[in-house]
């Protein structure tokens, strides 16, 4: 028998109400892992951003293509290592709802680029010999149920093939690739570029944006203006960011999410404390002649606060981990269902380890003010409500 | 500790035998505030009591009887006067201390046995053992003993929901019991027992006393209780007299001021 005993007593003593606050915390701890789940996915490009990357696009919109040309341009300017392009194909297989984004795309050039893709090499050889190969991330294959050597149609929105009016535009799988790099969309339908350029009914030589490999970090912007700077006054001026910035960009249309989450998270925490702390001080205070009595039996007031903050913090400890870990549950779930959207929708450790931390300290807040009740009760005062 | 041979108190204190001076309180009055109208409740009270002595303390209502009580026991510090327990002058150790000598020299009988609900007999014995250093298997030892000598060895397992009121009392005491103090406080241990069962509580008062040495300070209502006592005191007015058990006033023992009874 331990102290943990008397605090295990202390919690089963009116089991409904134990349960019932119990259960709102693990709910809010689940909000919580859930939330956090869905900022790190909007955030992911943010994340996984490469420090060594540019996005350069039209000064515009991103909508407004560019001359592929400015790709060669681009690779004479000082400090740029390399440029690729992509461009939004925007096309439907089978029904709108399987969204998925594709990009033509110049495979060994942007292999290069992306050395977080990972591609068996049969794939590579395949897809430089296939006109119409596709490589497809390994998440959307699972989705929709594809594999190598499957035949994907895909029905254009924007893009036409010449002299085929609506006609879907076929592909074959060639390889899958995946990430090591957790959190890395494995989304993507990528082909190639050259395909795509020939068969298009119109904007020949015309891309979407460009990817540049940068030699130093630090003169990121620099660069960028100087990329910029080159095609001034052109009929196609840019616009060069950094990958983070681009993403972040990109992440903000939706609003300020950090923000959101942050104040959804303060009215749940908020609403947890008044639950839980109104279940520690009843409990407090029907107890007031059990606390007179194990202080008559010895127990300081010290050692009776510990165990009032002790019975606080397991309630409120166990309940964050159990919600927890239910979202840990519920993460390869969402990852299915939402992968077209969320394709980073994932827990990160470091919010779990801060859920973890929330929990220890929501306990602690709500124990605080009936634990020192507890200590300075009087004991013969106390006893008289046996 | 055993269930058979009389104890020392737990830290060896000589007090705890039979003939030596258990209690004495010296000069004591306790006065309460309600508001800003103070409240004397005792007044230059004085009390001795033997190590093996079991002393009933009868009174009405609001006379002081828990007041004394909790004095003696350490759980309240009197306004003036001296109160020293087992050869320790409690009045004057800090909170920490005073609690650290309860959980070793004094063991608590209340009206109700108040129970921890959701833990079995032999836990709810166990918990004065928490304080204690000892090892778990002297911890099991000393439960099992306890509950032997208040006879529910065969329930130790049970809820205190499981037991009847007579038998949650036995946990009560047994609990008291456990960490071997040499002077047991009951403040009304019958209080909320049918006549039979509060014959067997007070049979199993009388035989701690008896058989196994413990000094026994009992506050009660019940002249019938007061019997099992070797010497009854009443407290009215704030003063204590001597009784003989039918209650009528052998000895008035309050003068001159500070004199022991």
């Amino acid at each position: 028998m331990s102290s943990f005993t008397l605090i295990s007593a202390a919690l089963r003593r009116k089991k409904t109400r134990t349960f019932l606050t119990f259960s709102s915390v693990v709910f809010a701890f689940l909000i919580f892992g859930v939330l956090a789940m869905l900022q790190t996915a909007f955030s992911m490009g943010v994340d996984l951003a490469g420090e060594d990357r540019l996005v350069v696009r039209h000064r515009v919109s991103l909508f407004q293509l560019l001359p592929q040309s400015y790709e060669a341009d681009m690779e004479e300017i000082p400090g740029v290592i390399d440029a690729v392009h992509m461009t939004w194909f925007g096309g439907v297989y089978q029904d709108p709802s399987n969204f998925f984004m594709q990009s033509p795309v110049e495979p060994a050039e942007y292999l290069d680029m992306y050395p977080e893709v990972s591609v068996p090499e049969e794939a590579k050889l395949r897809w430089i010999e296939t006109r119409n190969g596709a490589i497809v991330g390994r998440a959307l294959a699972e989705r929709l149920g594809w594999e190598v050597g499957d035949r994907i149609p895909i029905q254009p929105t924007i893009w036409r093939q010449e002299g085929r009016g609506d006609e879907a535009w076929e592909f074959e799988i060639v390889g899958i690739y995946s990430s090591a790099v957790e959190g890395f969309d494995e989304t993507q339908f990528l082909f190639r570029y050259d395909f795509f350029d020939e068969t298009r009914s119109f904007g020949r030589g015309q891309v979407g944006w460009f990817m540049v490999r940068i030699n130093d970090p630090e003169r990121a912007p620099e660069i960028a203006a100087a990329i910029d700077d080159a095609f001034r006054n052109s009929a196609a001026e840019t616009k060069s960011e950094s990958e983070g910035a681009f993403a972040a960009g990109f992440a903000n249309q939706v609003g300020n999410l950090g923000l959101i989450v942050t104040s959804i998270l303060a009215a749940v925490f908020f609403t947890i404390l008044l639950v839980a702390g109104n279940t520690m001080a009843q409990s407090v205070r029907e107890r007031i002649g059990e606390i007179g009595l194990l202080k008559a039996l010895g127990f300081t007031g010290a050692r009776v606060q510990r165990l009032v903050l002790m019975e606080s913090v397991t309630l409120v400890t166990t309940a964050g981990f159990l919600g927890m870990l239910l979202a840990v549950g519920l993460e390869r779930g969402f990852r299915q269902a939402l992968a077209a959207y969320f394709p980073g929708l994932y827990l990160r450790p470091e919010d779990l380890a801060l859920g973890l931390g929330i929990a220890v300290a929501t306990g602690l807040v709500v124990g605080i003010f009936p634990a020192r009740r507890a200590m300075r009760l009087e004991t013969a005062l106390a006893l008289r409500r046996l | 500790m055993s269930a058979r041979e009389p104890s020392a108190s737990q830290d060896g204190n000589a007090a705890g035998l039979p003939g030596a001076t258990m209690v004495d309180v010296r000069g004591v009055s306790r006065t309460f505030r309600r508001g800003r109208t103070p409240v004397p409740v005792l007044k230059n009270l004085s009390l001795s009591m033997k190590g093996g002595e079991f002393l009933a303390l009868m009174g009405p209502s609001g006379s002081g009887k828990s007041t004394l009580l909790n004095l003696i026991a350490g759980l309240d510090r009197p306004t003036s006067g001296e109160v020293v327990v087992g050869g320790a002058a409690i009045h004057r150790l800090s909170e920490r201390k005073l609690a650290a000598w309860r959980a070793r020299n004094i063991g608590f009988v209340f009206q109700f046995s108040n129970l921890l609900g959701a833990l079995s007999a032999e836990r709810n014995v166990a918990v004065p053992l928490l304080l204690t250093s000892f090892s778990a298997r002297e911890r099991r030892r000393r439960v099992a003993i306890a509950l032997e000598i208040v006879g529910l060895t065969d329930r130790g397992k049970h809820r205190p929901r499981e037991l009847s009121g007579g038998e949650q009392q036995r946990v009560g005491i047994a609990r008291a019991l456990v960490n071997d103090p040499a002077l047991l406080v009951c403040d009304e241990p019958t209080g909320d027992l049918d006549r039979a069962t509060s014959a067997e509580i007070l049979d199993l008062l009388g035989a701690l006393n008896r058989d196994h040495g413990k000094t026994i300070l009992m506050v009660t209502h019940d002249p019938v209780a007061a019997e099992r006592a070797s010497r009854t005191l009443h407290l009215e007015d704030g003063r204590l007299v001597e009784c003989g058990h039918d209650g009528t006033i052998t000895v008035p023992v309050h003068e001159p001021a500070g004199a022991a009874v």
